[in-house]
């Protein structure tokens, strides 16, 4: 609760700061303490919950220990974000403070989706984190391709929210009530429905998370929007799209049988999303548009999160929220400050900059699923879950196929900075910089070493 | 815990390495690579008297119950004697070479070593890939940063094989650890868990294409011989020497116990497989004339042996097994310090511009005739001894195997007497009368591998005792 009063205050003080500080580098330091502040805030929120979790806002709203620790790896990774990409705000355009405070409100956004019990405040908590985004993918005004990016995610985007209000509104039919937990949709045979709802309610959040076939639009959008703000929205908030996925799903169509009724339709979609982004990744010439494709391949991972049922599950979807985060972060800082965004444009760097290589490569690693990083147990986790699941053996086995493929494109990164010849450079590369990359690093690192560092609390 | 000491010493040395300028790197790899053996021989004493004293356990993941725990039975001692042994000499053979960014390569090459070093010595599962993997990844940079001239796809080939394979076999092990009772990844939980003969089946796959892909068995093979010919010549000989038995020690560690249902289930596949690898890969060497290639492929020969001698699981194939596995890691590891002393003189390893080589250096020429008579498995080196053992199991189960199969060690000798015939004998040409005679340091080091040929040829007894113990324990 701390953490969505915060995190709304702070995008309103945001906006007012860009009144009266017109000093930008000042706006990025105010920010980034406000993100601390919102950390700091969302910890203090333990004390509020003693064994389960504590009911709020009429029992909307459940503050959890998941819901805490979510937020914890959601504002964390957006301090991170900003600490390495807050410079390249101002390239952007203007409104530096906009674009911050336009972040804390999709960051009061995220805090809902792992604390909602209301399917409302789910509706309210999506449209909360996808407004802000239609806007931030347009913000680069003057450029075409950003306003071509802005228009067709608003257009999507509404689409997918009116299907989610359907979904919402059909379940409240079958069971009058918009609560979670209080939902009554019986072991026995589903009404048709409530049947319908539950379906639509999965295809809106695919989109979200851009599941295949509801992926179309992220390519575009991510390719088009400031690169800056695709590192935000291809992270932190698809994570949050997960997290929103994962507790309808494992909380309320959960009861009985009814898992039976939508497993099978999540995990062909997750087997589509798997082959599509994969296979797609591989044939891109640029970095930025690979690393699209790459969240989607990444996001059929996070899939097995939703469509296993158990402790595992849940475990898994955390780490793969925070490595998965970490390392795209880590790698859009990097690219943000490259002149070219193709494969070649990597050429050589290992030789300008073999610091900011490594790192890049550590990253790279984490991604692809690599023992000692934190991606390698990410994984691993989601896998088990699967697999302790029973059926989706098959499932498995396509995944780790193309977990080799996606060793492909993100080694081609790293072939193309160590391996080939070329003049490929980092534009002012600060101290600081380094030193915010090294940490990102070491967390990536530390969680591959010792998983159970994050385990303990989840 | 001398065990922790095998993987901490390569690892500590290597990452110094990296900080380090000039000849630094090279004069720590040597010192790290020989206290390694030492540790390593310290180990093999205290094993004979007080075994358990090298098992170690610490807590790692108990969330997930993997712990680190590391031990080492017969088989593991031999391999990581094998190891470092292998790593002294290839830094001797190297040590007038000088790398572009040298820091990197050794410190590369002895985190390699750390990660060799892990996967014969972990009794956990996970720990076992996550060091399957790191030996791996360093092996993959060395390649792709210090090899020939196609070396970028050719090492991204076998990347990206070899980390498929080793996906499925994670898929492998975490189906068996979520059978399991207490839900651990411990050797002693996974060996004591009776799978039903339906799982076993598939799980075999999941492992043995995994382990195929590193010996590599055929069909799984197509990697090997480009990837050795492109590798600088030091990584080639931990790939040949050391890497591809972790191949054939899985197999051995993890799927005989764990899946031995399965295995048995597809014993005759595998000895199939390997007995056409056999075959196939022999042809083949006659007709190379690159001398890595042929190495290359005589390598898939010896491996597709002794993959069929693991899969005939008696008594006698599998003590040769173990005994050949350390055998030709030596005797490889000699042939590729020729061919570096060849390579590096004259930049060429084709067989048709060189010749003659035995008038202008006589004791390498020597060296290489006898290391290539062990490689044929000629008696009294030992070579013999293990190849003996292997068909001799091989005779037990089905003749018709080890008839075929023994058609290798007539091809061998065809295309080992063409290679020793067309390098140092012949006439000499105009590049190969420049050629000087070895150094101290390569002198030293191949002597040190034709000794131990010998004294294994001759006296291989003490071999025997050490890895007889595993062989019993899995025959058990």
């Amino acid at each position: 609760m701390n953490a969505l009063i915060t995190t709304a205050l702070l995008g309103v003080v945001l906006m007012f700061t860009g009144l009266f500080v017109k000093n930008k580098q000042q706006i990025k330091y105010i920010a980034i303490l406000g993100a601390l502040l919102a950390f700091v805030a969302n910890i203090v929120d333990l004390q509020t919950i003693s064994g389960g979790g504590s009911k709020v806002l009429f029992g909307m709203l459940e503050v959890s220990h998941f819901s805490i620790l979510f937020n914890a790896i959601a504002i964390g990774a957006t301090l991170l974000y900003f600490i390495l990409c807050g410079s390249a705000f101002e390239k952007v355009g203007e409104h530096v403070a906009d674009y911050f405070a336009l972040i804390f409100f999709i960051l009061a956004g995220i805090t809902m989706t792992g604390a909602f019990s209301n399917l409302l405040i789910l509706f309210i908590s999506i449209e909360i984190l996808s407004i802000p985004q239609y806007i931030l993918a347009g913000a680069d005004k003057q450029n075409l391709k950003s306003n071509e990016a802005s228009l067709k995610y608003f257009l999507m985007g509404s689409f997918s929210t009116g299907i989610l209000l359907m979904g919402i509104a059909l379940i409240y039919g079958a069971t009058g009530t918009f609560n979670v937990t209080e939902m009554a949709l019986g072991t026995g045979e589903l009404n048709p429905m409530a049947l319908i709802g539950i379906t639509l309610l999965g295809f809106a959040l695919s989109f979200k998370v851009s599941a295949a076939p509801f992926h179309f639009w992220t390519p575009d959008v991510y390719d088009g929007s400031p690169t800056v703000f695709t590192a935000f929205m291809a992270t932190v908030v698809k994570a949050a799209g997960f997290i929103a996925f994962l507790r309808l799903f494992h909380v309320t169509f959960n009861g009985g049988n009814m898992s039976s009724h939508w497993q099978l339709v999540l995990a062909i979609i997750t087997a589509a999303t798997l082959i599509i982004g994969n296979f797609t990744a591989v044939f891109q010439i640029s970095v930025k548009r690979m690393l699209a494709y790459s969240s989607i391949a990444q996001a059929g991972f996070m899939l097995f999160g939703v469509i296993s049922l158990n402790q595992l599950a849940v475990q898994g979807i955390m780490l793969y929220a925070i490595a998965y985060s970490v390392g795209t972060i880590g790698i859009f800082a990097i690219l943000l400050k490259m002149k070219d965004y193709t494969f070649d444009g990597f050429n050589g760097l290992a030789k300008k900059q073999p610091f900011v290589a490594c790192v890049a490569t550590i990253f790279l690693m984490s991604l692809a699923g690599i023992p000692l990083t934190a991606g390698f147990f990410a994984k691993y986790l989601v896998l088990s879950a699967a697999i302790q699941q029973g059926n989706l053996l098959w499932l498995v086995i396509i995944a780790v196929l193309c977990a080799a493929v996606s060793a492909y494109y993100y080694f081609r990164v790293i072939i193309a900075m160590y391996f080939k010849q070329g003049d490929a450079n980092v534009e002012n590369v600060t101290p600081g910089f380094k030193v915010a990359l090294f940490v990102t690093a070491a967390i990536v690192i530390i969680l591959g070493i010792f998983p159970g560092l994050l385990l303990q609390l989840i | 815990m001398l065990t922790v000491l095998f993987i901490l010493i390569p690892l500590v040395a290597g990452l110094i390495s990296f900080g380090l300028k000039g000849s630094g790197p090279k004069v720590l790899s040597i010192i790290s690579a020989l206290a390694t053996l030492a540790v390593t021989v310290a180990a093999w004493c205290q094993f004979k008297t007080a075994p358990e004293a090298l098992q170690f356990t610490a807590s790692w993941i108990p969330q997930l119950g993997s712990s680190f725990s590391l031990g080492l039975d017969g088989m593991a001692v031999m391999l990581c004697l094998l190891t470092a042994i292998s790593f002294p000499l290839i830094f001797i053979t190297i040590f007038n070479k000088n790398y572009e960014n040298a820091n990197s390569f050794y410190g590369l090459m002895l985190l390699s070593q750390a990660g060799l070093m892990g996967v014969f010595t972990s009794y956990d599962a996970l720990l076992f890939y996550v060091f399957w993997e790191l030996a791996l990844i360093p092996v993959y940079f060395l390649c792709s940063m210090w090899g020939g001239e196609k070396r970028i796809p050719v090492t991204f080939k076998f990347f990206v094989y070899t980390f498929a394979g080793s996906l499925l076999m994670l898929v492998g092990l975490i189906y068996i650890y979520t059978q399991t009772s207490d839900h651990s990844f411990s050797y002693s939980t996974f060996t004591s868990l009776a799978l039903a003969p339906n799982e076993q089946a598939w799980l075999f796959w999941l492992f043995f294409i995994a382990f195929a892909i590193k010996m590599p068995v055929f069909p799984f093979h197509t990697w090997q011989p480009d990837t050795y010919e492109q590798s600088p010549t030091p990584v080639t000989m931990v790939l040949s020497g050391i890497m591809v038995k972790m191949g054939l020690f899985g197999v051995i560690r993890w799927v005989l116990p764990v899946l031995p249902l399965g295995a048995d289930m597809w014993a005759e596949v595998a000895i199939v497989l390997s007995i056409i690898g056999i075959v196939y890969a022999s042809c083949i060497a006659i007709l190379q004339n690159d001398i890595k290639r042929m190495i290359a492929y005589s390598s898939i020969a010896h491996i597709g042996l002794m993959a069929a001698a693991i899969f005939v699981k008696n008594e006698q194939s599998l003590d040769g097994v173990m005994l050949q596995m350390f055998n030709h890691g030596i005797n490889i590891i000699g042939l590729w310090m020729i061919v570096e002393v060849i390579e590096s003189r004259l930049k060429v390893k084709t067989m048709s511009d060189l010749g003659g080589l035995a008038s202008y250096a006589p004791k390498m020429s020597i060296f290489l005739v006898i290391i290539s008579l062990a490689n044929i498995a000629l008696p009294l080196t030992n070579g013999f001894v293990g190849e003996f053992l292997m068909f001799s199991g091989l005779f037990q189960y089905n003749y018709w195997f080890m008839a075929i199969a023994g058609l290798g060690i007539i091809l061998a000798a065809v295309y080992m007497l063409n290679m020793i015939q067309r390098v140092i004998f012949g006439e000499a040409n105009p590049l190969t009368q420049t050629f000087t005679d070895l150094s101290t340091g390569e002198f030293v080091a191949l002597s040190v591998v034709v000794l131990i040929i010998f004294v294994l040829g001759v006296h291989p007894q003490p071999m025997l005792d050490l890895v007889h113990n595993t062989t019993a324990a899995l025959l058990k």
